[in-house]
């Protein structure tokens, strides 16, 4: 347990000692921020059903803080180490495999919800000034956050699955956005085949993560999605472990 | 019977895609001892110390640690050693102090007690003044220094350095060995090296390796011993018969050779019969016939010769 907070510890503190973890939270901010102001436009207009956070959700810079972001943050997490070394002088220290492999994922995860913070200060501001609780509910704020983190989960795992396979940090960057964004466009496919009752169209259905979103955005939390997350980030963690305890086996 | 052996390999393999970088080694290491691992590039010195620091499986064969298998008890070997990586990898962002905590921390010791040890170990590797410098702002010996300070961190009983000293100037070498000499005193250590006069100076024991075997392993004082069997070379002004006749009546000297030199002296080289020491008695001759001398020295074989001699006679066994 104490080598897992350690760890955890200094791969968070390494997102703030370089550049690149103000980097991602700038960027993801300035998106955020973009949205924010069409969101302000869009509620001038005409009055709608939707919840705010689904105001926000529907604008896709969603899907683009989300899709750019996580390769980026998982990109260095193993790739570096085996770049630099470091790998082995980590590997030769009494920690275990699937130590190392969760203390990364952790990480990045508390450092992903970080980069998302920003976004509940649109929230508020839009709350202060709209005057009434009636625009906002907090368990729609919350179930919001509950589905950011959980596909914050699935592309985490799968971004250490892409950093654990590469010592190019590139590659791995690469290879999380290529498979992250295959994920997401899924998602159109399964819409375009809606009307569709074959078997695939249908299993599609289950991957649509634009339509799980949409339910979280507005409070609708259905464990079936929660189920699909968080099984294919143990999945994928799952993988990276093998990846990782792979060079036992060369 | 395994308190005294600090490692014991035995039949170790180590195949990679299509070569063998280890093969059939077998070697065993006692308590206390510093020993040397010697070889050209390529011999297997780095992946023998990948597999017994538990980053690396072997393919075949065993290896124990303070008697805990190498595979099988990893954690309780990994405990028990410091290993430094070859070109010693360090987390170019942290401070000094900080990346020694860390270490110290991930290699299971509470907080007073990482407090204490890097205080110690800073002071041992001479980076009290540098601890809250970022280490990739460090010169090369500085970083070297942090590398055995981590190795040295957790108070491990076994100390695997790989080329400690690759890359640095000929004082920070120096400093080196001197650490991994008092090291020695409470350690076991083992270092490889391609550079010969580093295991003449800090080991207790030489093991030459060459393409995953051991060729050669020799204490220290056995191979000063086989050193010191060169020839006597020595300078004199005298007629060169007389030289001659001087040389055949020495009964210890089996064989001479004479060949002039600048300034009318001979340069005569002499080998002498097994083990002995002739110089004073060539001395004491030169000094009754009144002849002048300008040098009298014994040629003492190097390591090098040592290691050229066996990794030349494999080569050869291999030609043939």
């Amino acid at each position: 347990m104490q080598a897992f907070l350690t760890l955890t510890r200094r791969e968070l503190a390494s997102f703030f000692v370089s550049m690149t973890g103000y980097v991602i939270i700038a960027v993801a901010v300035f998106q955020m921020g973009l949205s924010f102001v069409i969101l302000l436009n869009n509620l001038q207009g005409e009055s709608t059903p939707m919840p705010v956070t689904e105001v926000f959700y529907v604008t896709a810079f969603f899907w683009l803080i989300l899709l750019l972001s996580a390769p980026v943050i998982t990109m260095r997490l193993f790739a570096l180490e085996k770049y630099s070394g470091t790998f082995e002088t980590l590997m030769t220290a009494p920690v275990g495999d699937l130590q190392v492999v969760l203390a990364k994922f952790f990480a990045a995860m508390i450092f992903y919800m970080l980069m998302w913070l920003p976004l509940l200060g649109c929230i508020l501001i839009v709350q202060r000034f709209t005057g009434g609780a009636t625009a906002l509910d907090p368990g729609t704020i919350a179930s919001t956050y509950f589905g950011i983190f959980l596909i914050g989960c699935l592309y985490m795992s799968l971004g250490c699955f892409a950093s654990a396979m590469t010592r190019s940090q590139m590659i791995a960057a690469m290879v999380g956005f290529a498979i992250g964004i295959t994920f997401f466009l899924l998602s159109f496919l399964s819409e375009q085949l809606s009307a569709s009752k074959s078997w695939w169209s249908q299993a599609l259905n289950y991957i649509a993560m634009r339509e799980h979103m949409r339910d979280f955005s507005r409070g609708i939390i259905d464990t079936r999605y929660v189920v699909f997350y968080l099984s294919l980030t143990v999945l994928f963690l799952f993988l990276t472990y093998r990846v990782v305890e792979s060079r036992r086996w060369k | 019977m395994t308190d005294s052996l600090m490692i014991e390999v035995a039949n170790l393999t180590k195949r990679y895609a299509g070569n063998t970088a280890v093969s059939d080694l077998s070697f065993s290491v006692r308590r206390g001892e510093i020993v040397g691992l010697l070889g050209p590039n390529g011999a297997g010195k780095s992946t023998t110390m990948r597999i017994l620091s538990c980053f690396l499986p072997a393919t075949s064969g065993t290896a124990r640690i303070a008697g805990f298998d190498v595979f099988t008890q990893a954690n309780e070997v990994r405990r028990r050693i410091g290993y430094m990586p070859e070109n010693n990898p360090l987390h170019q962002e942290m401070r000094v102090r900080e990346y020694l905590k860390f270490r110290a921390r991930l290699k299971g010791l509470g907080l007073r007690r990482s407090r204490e040890r890097v205080d110690i170990v800073m002071q041992q590797c001479d980076l009290t003044e540098v601890q809250k410098k970022i280490i990739g702002h460090l010169s090369k010996g500085y970083r070297q220094r942090v590398g055995l300070a981590d190795a040295l961190v957790h108070e491990p009983e076994l100390i695997i350095l790989d080329e400690p000293t690759i890359g640095l100037d000929p004082n920070q070498i120096r400093s080196v060995r001197q650490l991994i000499k008092d090291l020695g005193r409470t350690h076991t250590v083992l270092i490889s090296t391609h550079i010969l006069p580093e295991v003449e100076m800090t080991c207790n024991r030489v093991l030459i390796m060459r393409r995953g075997k051991v060729l050669l392993s020799e204490t220290s004082e056995n191979l000063q011993k086989t050193m010191n069997d060169g020839q006597i070379i020595t300078e004199i002004l005298a007629p060169i018969e007389a030289l001659r006749t001087c040389w055949e009546e020495m009964a210890e000297i089996k064989h001479f050779d004479i060949a002039p030199t600048d300034g009318d002296f001979f340069r005569c080289a002499l080998t002498p019969s097994e083990g002995a020491d002739v110089r004073p008695q060539i001395f004491s001759a030169i000094t009754q016939r009144g002849w002048t001398l300008r040098e009298l020295s014994r040629s003492r074989q190097s390591l090098e010769d040592i290691y050229m001699r066996v990794t030349r006679a494999e080569h050869e066994e291999e030609s043939l």
